[in-house]
């Protein structure tokens, strides 16, 4: 399905760019968090590409109701904010300096095979799962 | 007092590198209709196993073959991973709960969530920006050593 092939490209693309970046390399990643040591601002200018793309790419898409490839464009809707979202990425903040991986980069280095991003990946599903499992006792379905 | 190291400074690859990451956020908007938000792309396969994770599956598998298509041009660039493996595990763990207390993480809310001025994202952005500024400068400026 064509759907399919642009999915595998697009994260094939992600991948590539988090390569060449360097947000791949935790060690690179934390350089750029340590603000008080020998501050490397590299990832702050992969910020800056990429929303540079991104603002164009979410502009065109914003009044659009469907895809070149007839798929609904999905944007998220919640406009609140709440206790959830502010403890929720402190909490990721602070997973992603102990290590210097966020989500894409672990997934890029596990395919590099990277036996220390397998460990990463495996916790962070753990954590979702946890979530997971927390929310469904909270509202139970 | 701000340092910059200018020896690993590498701001042509970040930026061509982040140029890139916003083409892949591109097409997956454009083409998809779906926003490239990692941890919630993984936590859809993960907890909600159901048939529209085709694209989602997709994504990943992409993602995870990125080192593949690089080796067919170059070398893999550095990836040097110092965390031991316990520290591993937590960070991971807190990573996986914070990425979806929070609905996102770096690409989810810090490209995707900018790129569209959501508030939300700016304002995780922020707290995620901080809280690992902090965790590096209590772990290295603080307690030392890691």
């Amino acid at each position: 399905m064509i759907l399919w092939l642009s999915a595998f490209s697009a994260g094939l693309i992600f991948g590539l760019g988090l390569l060449l970046s360097g947000l791949a390399n935790p060690a690179k990643v934390l350089g750029f968090l340590d603000l008080a040591g020998a501050w490397d601002p590299s990832l702050a200018l992969v910020m800056v590409g990429a929303i540079a793309v991104g603002a164009l790419a979410f502009a065109l898409a914003k009044n659009r109701p469907r895809t070149a490839l007839g798929a609904t464009i999905e944007l998220p809707k919640a406009v609140h904010l709440d206790k959830r979202l502010v403890l929720g990425s402190l909490t990721f903040g602070l997973g992603w300096g102990l290590a210097g991986f966020c989500p894409g980069p672990a997934l890029v280095a596990l395919g590099a095979g990277e036996a220390k991003a397998a460990v990463f990946v495996l916790a962070m599903a753990a954590g979702m799962w946890i979530f997971q499992l927390l929310e469904s006792r909270r509202k139970p379905a | 007092m701000i340092t910059i190291d200018w020896t690993t400074f590498t701001p042509w690859t970040a930026l061509a590198g982040g140029l890139v990451i916003g083409v892949a956020a591109a097409l997956l908007i454009l083409l998809n209709g779906r926003v490239a938000g990692i941890s919630g792309i993984l936590a859809g396969i993960l907890t909600r196993p159901n048939q529209t994770n085709g694209w989602r599956l997709a994504f990943i598998v992409g993602l995870l073959s990125a080192p593949f298509a690089w080796l067919l041009l170059a070398e893999i660039p550095e990836i040097r991973i110092d965390a031991e493996y316990p520290m591993l595990i937590v960070a991971g763990l807190l990573v996986g709960l914070g990425t979806r207390y929070g609905s996102g993480c770096t690409s989810g809310h810090g490209v995707c969530g900018i790129s569209r001025l959501s508030p939300r994202s700016l304002v995780a952005t922020l707290c995620f920006m901080t809280a690992g500024f902090v965790t590096v400068y209590v772990l290295r400026h603080l307690i030392g050593g890691v």
